[in-house]
């Protein structure tokens, strides 16, 4: 290995906010012409570090070093004139402002927009981006508003890359593109440092990992000499397993029975079309499809948040009985004594709400429980206790505001509130986006668990792997029809695949 | 029916201080400050004004002429820094100490208001008069002294050249502000404060400074606005609460011109004309008490204009995406 020159050195840096401590005494150095991995768990303080590299947040003590020279990062102002450029999780665009003026928001000097596109034009070329300058960023898709992001932090002329959970949002497809313009970017001789919880991402692309726990800095290696296993221990501080259980079905009987469902949305355009099958008691049904194939819009059609056009959707309780959810809303759903909980896909959105804490997070599910005209805050302030030890959820106390805490913490919560009540019906869209390692595995389990209690669990998930290994059986959804529905145990990943993008997949039987 | 050559030039005499209000009201709308304390500030903007001619006026004595470049200088700064004063109280409440915007607005409002009938009223004790309002039509002859040679061009002359120099500064200001706005780089960046700070400040923009800046200019505008009303429209009268409820009128306005001052200056005469449009009814007939009605006009458009921009639901006229929200950058 040539000797390596240290981009970025951090030396002993702590951050707290409140009485939270997000960093402690971390030291880090980053190199130039190297791809370095950042892992760690939710809420590691992973992103607080780096944000400390942009200028966001400043370090309560320790030193930064710039190619060997210390320098103090106050704004980040400072971060550009250094050539550090961060790509946000959440990107840092105005929606109605067009690309160009998103790149050159904050540069000094007289405003030409003209010069400005033609120098985006050309790094577009000498990267083989494909960005429109004059394009509206609302009118973007996810994956062209990332190129954005990177193409202003190359504007800058930023030499120290740092992209935030950039492969989170994007498809199969785009994030090769993107790791292809991070390699051509890397032998350019700049220091990237990307944050990530795909380990095969990790795997395939960085050339070095470091690995944060609780704020703290564990250690670093080659790839080359790691695996998953290994850096997943690092991670949580003790061996775990890395394998999703899948306990046969006990006594399966059918519980939920669509048939025929057809759904528009708000514009008229068909999200679902005739979409038939039976979610069983005590299994999980896995849906699998290319994002936005009416996922969303199956769930809450269950629900009943969701209108269907025609169609039935019934709720065939243990005794036999029939119940017909269609035309119901959640409260008449309820009302009929069936338990349903939904864990949606937009958890601040619909799921939580975000300037609440804990316990009356937990209370949005009972306040319509009791007799006396106040409410019970006992009950829930107990179960959020509950849940925080349970599922080892990560936050100073539970009078908290649910928005301050990490992504998959905000997860367990909900997830945790979700199968309190006992549900006989569990729908989760996209359990584990943006979830370390660790914290999916717990929130599998916690799937499982539910699913041999004899819930009938319905399984929206993106990551294909992982609807192999835990569902029994998986419904492929390509463009709001149903492609097919094959057994979790015998199916095969590049059936599904092909599943997803033509209905019916390739006819090879 | 309507003389249009005495209407119109009322109509803009109406329309300049709504001009002015939502001028300043949409700069600082633009850095996501929510100033509801425009119609305060505006008072304030008069009775500063009219305090700073008052003292003028005394020390020189009632007999001596008054020099016209204190004449209208004094008025102007005391305007300016009563205004100032407020919007710097509004930015230290909402920006600094970040407190609830609407809240702030409407109590800045509200002691605005009092501050003017407050010094109006003891204005109106110390000069003795026998009516409540205190007249400084000396002052107010320089404010409203118009072009030379606008008597002598007609109905030309009398609808575009009749106005005291404060109209056409008002129009000049908000040709800037629209330009400022659109094409430069502190336009940009201002935009992008009230869009999403966040992003504004990782792009290395202090939101502080542009919401400061933003918001006490936008004050002072308003403040203007306060002044020309009574030293040009009303020739120099203050009366206490005379000034109404046009400080609301000209937040409305911001909504009807969707953010744009290029825009506000043709909507604030249309205003004004609504506005008073009550006045030109025939008289006579027998429901005099439909007049209210007409004074609902400029309230029932600023609805309608509502209603349409909220279902065209195009981005661009949509109001600034924070706006109303203070910022913390390590907030979380």
């Amino acid at each position: 290995m040539s000797k390596k020159d240290a981009a970025v050195e951090l030396r002993n840096i702590t951050k707290t906010f409140g009485s939270v401590v997000a960093n402690e005494n971390v030291n880090l150095e980053i190199y130039k012409g190297e791809i370095l991995a950042l892992l760690g768990e939710n809420g590691s303080g992973k992103t607080t570090l780096m944000n400390m590299l942009s200028g966001i947040y400043f370090p309560d003590s320790g030193e930064i070093s710039i190619d060997g020279e210390p320098v103090v990062i106050k704004n980040p102002r400072d971060a550009f004139r250094l050539g550090i450029g961060m790509v946000h999780q959440h990107f840092k665009l105005i929606d109605v402002l067009t690309a160009t003026e998103n790149i050159i928001l904050g540069l000094d000097g007289k405003l030409n927009i003209k010069e400005a596109t033609a120098k985006i034009r050309e790094i577009c070329d000498k990267y083989g981006f494909e960005v429109d300058p004059n394009q509206k960023i609302y009118d973007m898709s996810v994956s062209q508003k990332q190129t954005v992001e990177i193409v202003k932090v190359l504007f800058r002329g930023a030499e120290i890359l740092i992209l935030d959970e950039p492969t989170a949002v994007l498809t199969p497809q785009e994030t090769e593109k993107l790791f292809k313009v991070l390699r051509a970017m890397r032998d350019d001789g700049k220091a990237i440092v990307i944050i990530t919880h795909k380990m095969h991402e990790v795997e395939s692309l960085s050339d070095r990992v470091a690995v944060l726990r609780h704020g703290e800095y564990i250690g670093d290696m080659e790839t080359k000499e790691t695996n998953a296993q290994e850096m997943t221990n690092m991670m949580v501080g003790h061996a775990v397993t890395l394998n999703i259980e899948r306990p046969e079905p006990v006594d399966p009987k059918p519980r939920i029975v669509v048939k025929n469902l057809t759904v528009k949305n708000e514009e008229g355009i068909v999200k679902l079309d005739d979409v038939s099958f039976t979610a069983n008691s005590g299994e999980i049904l896995g849906i699998a499809g290319i994002s936005g194939c009416g996922q969303k819009e199956l769930l809450e059609a269950i629900a009943g948040l969701q209108k269907a056009e025609t169609g039935s959707i019934e709720y065939i309780r243990s005794d036999g009985s029939v119940e017909s959810l269609i035309g119901k809303d959640p409260l008449e759903i309820a009302d009929m004594g069936v338990t349903l909980s939904f864990v949606p896909e937009d958890r601040l959105g619909m799921g939580l709400v975000g300037n609440m804490d804990l316990a009356d997070n937990m209370m949005l599910r009972s306040f319509r429980r009791g007799k006396s005209m106040f409410t019970d805050r006992k009950a829930p302030a107990k179960l959020a206790k509950s849940v925080v030890e349970e599922l080892d959820v990560v936050t100073p106390n539970i009078s908290t505001p649910v928005r301050r805490l990490s992504g998959g913490n905000v997860q367990k919560i909900l997830v945790g509130r979700e199968i309190s009540s006992s549900p006989k019906v569990l729908l989760t869209a996209y359990a584990v986006r943006g979830l370390d390692i660790n914290s999916s595995y717990t929130i599998y389990d916690l799937i499982n668990r539910q699913k041999k209690k004899g819930v009938a669990v319905v399984f929206v998930g993106e990551d294909l792997d992982v609807l192999l290994q835990i569902s029994d059986r998986i419904l492929v959804l390509c463009g709001g029809k149903v492609s097919g529905i094959v057994d979790g145990r015998t199916a095969d990943k590049n059936q599904v695949g092909l599943m997803m993008t033509k209905v019916g997949g390739e006819k090879n039987e | 029916m309507i003389d249009l050559v005495t209407f119109i030039p009322r109509a803009i005499g109406q329309g300049i201080p709504l001009l002015y209000g939502c001028t300043g009201e949409i700069l600082t709308e633009k850095s996501g400050n929510l100033n509801l304390g425009i119609p305060g500030v505006m008072y304030v903007g008069a009775i500063s004004g009219v305090i700073g001619s008052f003292l003028y006026e005394n020390s020189v004595g009632a007999g001596n002429p008054l020099n016209g470049f204190l004449a209208i200088m004094i008025p102007m700064v005391c305007s300016l820094i009563g205004s100032l004063i407020m919007g710097l109280i509004y930015c230290f409440l909402t920006v600094t100490l970040r407190a609830n915007q609407n809240v702030t607005g409407l109590a800045m409002t509200t002691f605005g208001v009092g501050f003017g009938n407050f010094f109006g009223g003891s204005l109106i004790k110390l000069s003795g008069a026998d009516v409540p309002s205190v007249a400084l039509t000396r002052t107010s002859n320089f404010f409203s002294v118009s072009l030379p040679f606008a008597k002598n061009l007609g109905w030309f002359g009398k609808i575009f050249l009749s106005y005291g120099f404060l109209a056409y500064l008002g129009i000049v200001v908000a040709l800037i502000a629209g330009y400022m706005l659109k094409h430069t780089r502190v336009g940009l960046h201002l935009r992008a404060v009230g869009e999403g700070p966040s992003t504004a400040d990782a792009a290395g923009i202090s939101v502080s400074k542009y919401k400061y800046v933003a918001t006490c200019i936008g004050c002072m505008i308003a403040g203007l606005g306060g002044l020309y009303y009574v030293m040009d429209y009303a020739c120099g009268v203050w009366s206490n609460d005379a000034f109404g409820d046009r400080g609301w009128l000209a937040i409305a306005l911001v909504i009807f011109t969707i953010w744009s001052p290029n825009i506000a200056i043709f909507a604030s005469i249309l205003f004004g004309g609504l506005y008073i449009v009550y006045l030109y009814i025939p008289s006579g007939i027998d429901h005099m008490e439909l007049k209210e009605l007409y004074k609902m006009i400029p309230y029932v458009v600023t609805l309608v204009v509502l209603v349409i921009t909220s279902m065209r639901d195009k981005k661009e006229n949509q109001p600034p995406a924070s706006l109303g929200l203070s910022y913390f950058r390590e907030e979380r």
